[in-house]
């Protein structure tokens, strides 16, 4: 009996961890062309949310850039839509992204604290009306036209860029470099002087996280039909993923992924269902999480915090 | 042989020379100290030689290599580490990790995890830390979390350990225990460049002893021509 359950609690997690990817990858044979759309929007929010954590959990350093790798996804898409196979434009898409951030992050991973921050939600700003200028005065078009690929293909890139997203993020956090993360958020000169080549380390991993996003934009891009520099350059794509994630909890693997489903299928569910109250409902879990859960949802998954939330005293 | 040469190493805050001029040079298994009041610019001094600060001029030549204007990681790398003043342990982060990570990066990423893991509990049974090794870092006594850097820096496999004040804010048997970790790197042979304010343990554990003051090397020598210095007893030991 102890051992059965002991092996069954080894196995526990990559079962259903397979279980799930199962039910994902067959869910256009079986599900509504309606929850085919809406899977498809959450699993974007986890991207862009998993990509976050990649860097911005272990370092310490809140990036508001997300809209803007996004956003060159998204453009990237409306203009090689056509030209290219689908596939490349993805795949350019999150070259061009990681190109980007490798040059930002060289330059501003130096900033520290809010300073970075700032400098990164500039960075979407200064994108966003660098090409609202170029295109105006230069192609003389505000928006542009995406080429359409059909609803299922779409979901299924998303849901392969999410699958190897999550194998990044997996194999970072047990390598080398996730040590060295780690060691950069600890403490950053003391990882230097510990032989970690810091700056190295976080452009890398900063553009590398680039790179999903760039996809992702990409691949939505096609869904979206219309985009203009609003549309694509939204800084709440920034601000939501951070907000799913800290919701979600930073502290475990599976909680900022937790955060964005849980996140992102309340507001899909809120602005159906209840379009007058949605703000207010939203608003309200999010106080009541941070208030009772300040590592996020994760936390439900502990029996203190039960035990805690039912008004029982922590064993000192 | 020489293993450091500095040569008039020269640190400008603004008007302020935080160190000013200063030769330095540590011979292969030596173990030399550093002494002088607060604000004499050692540990400025470590910064320097450590590449965490540029020197305005001057010179640091590590193992017949001009390693001046270098990065701390390119340093680290040379075979050069350091400990911290302030203690600066990856808190978050258990003891064998710590280790781990200077293991891991000290030696370019050429050891396998298998071998680095070995060498950080090597390391850490080195320095007295076997029974905490699964204890997150910032749960660790001052004292300990001072051993941990010193393995942490051992882990690099450096030929020249600068170690700052590993005997500040401590008990005297661990000053005690200090002083004989001390003996036990330079055995190992590792060449030792030590700040320290603990007078006992500094005049019976160096070779030699360099004092700053204001910035400026004022004096050289044995622990005895340094305790019966005249300079050295009228700006620091007092009468």
């Amino acid at each position: 009996m102890q051992t059965g359950k002991a092996s069954w609690l080894r196995l526990r997690t990559p079962v259903l961890w397979l279980a799930l990817l199962a039910a994902m990858g067959t869910l256009s044979l079986y599900a509504s062309p309606y929850t085919v759309i809406m899977v498809t929007n959450i699993l974007m929010y986890v991207i862009l949310t998993v990509s976050w954590v990649l860097f911005s959990a272990p370092t310490g350093y809140i990036s508001l850039a997300t809209a803007a790798f996004f956003g060159v996804g998204i453009y990237t898409s409306a203009t090689l839509g056509g030209q290219l196979p689908l596939p490349l434009i993805i795949l350019t898409a999150g070259v061009a992204s990681f190109v980007l951030a490798a040059l930002v992050g060289a330059l501003t991973l130096r900033l520290k604290g809010v300073y970075f921050a700032f400098f990164t939600f500039g960075l979407v700003e200064l994108i966003k009306h660098l090409l609202l200028w170029y295109e105006v005065s230069v192609t003389g078009v505000r928006g542009r036209f995406v080429v359409s690929a059909d609803n299922v293909t779409i979901y299924y890139i998303i849901l392969g860029i999410l699958v190897i997203l999550l194998l990044t993020s997996y194999l970072i956090r047990r390598s080398r470099v996730g040590l060295a993360l780690q060691a950069i958020g600890e403490g950053e000169d003391a990882a230097a002087h510990t032989g970690i080549n810091v700056s190295a380390v976080k452009t890398f991993v900063f553009a590398l996280s680039a790179v999903f996003a760039g996809a992702a934009g990409a691949a939505m891009a096609t869904r979206w039909g219309y985009v203009d520099p609003y549309i694509a350059f939204d800084y709440l794509f920034s601000f939501t993923a951070v907000a799913m994630a800290v919701f979600g909890g930073l502290g475990r693997f599976e909680g900022p992924i937790l955060g964005a489903v849980v996140f992102a299928f309340l507001r899909e569910l809120l602005i159906t269902r209840f379009p007058y109250v949605y703000m207010l409902v939203m608003g309200s879990v999010l106080v009541v999480t941070i208030l009772y859960l300040p590592q996020g949802l994760v936390q439900l998954a502990q029996k203190s915090t039960w035990r805690r939330l039912r008004g029982h005293r922590e064993p000192a | 042989m020489s293993l450091l040469e500095v040569e008039g190493i020269t640190k400008n805050f603004g008007g302020l020379a935080a160190v000013s001029h200063v030769d330095l040079r540590v011979d292969e298994g030596e173990v030399v100290g550093l002494i002088g009041p607060n604000g004499a610019g050692k540990t400025t001094l470590f910064n320097l030689l450590s590449g965490a600060l540029k020197p305005s001029s001057g010179a640091i030549r590590f193992r017949d290599e001009n390693i001046t204007g270098l990065k701390p990681h390119q340093i680290c790398h040379k075979g050069l580490a350091r400990t911290f003043q302030s203690v600066k342990v990856f808190g978050g982060m258990t003891a064998s990790q710590n280790v781990l990570a200077g293991a891991i990066f000290g030696d370019r990423g050429q050891m396998s995890p298998k071998q680095a893991g070995k060498e950080a509990a090597r390391l850490l049974e080195f320095v007295g830390l076997s029974a905490v090794a699964a204890a997150p870092a910032r749960d660790l006594t001052l004292a300990n979390q001072k051993r941990l850097e010193v393995a942490r820096a051992l882990a690099t496999k450096p030929n020249l350990l600068l170690i700052d004040e590993l005997m500040a804010g401590l008990n005297p048997t661990e000053v005690a225990q200090a002083m004989d970790l001390v003996a036990a790197i330079r055995k190992q042979g590792t060449t030792v460049l030590i700040i320290e304010h603990v007078m006992k343990a500094i005049m019976s554990i160096c070779d030699r002893i360099l004092v700053l003051h204001h910035g400026e090397k004022i004096a050289e020598g044995t622990p005895q021509e340094i305790a019966t210095s005249r300079t050295v007893v009228e700006v620091y030991l007092g009468e």
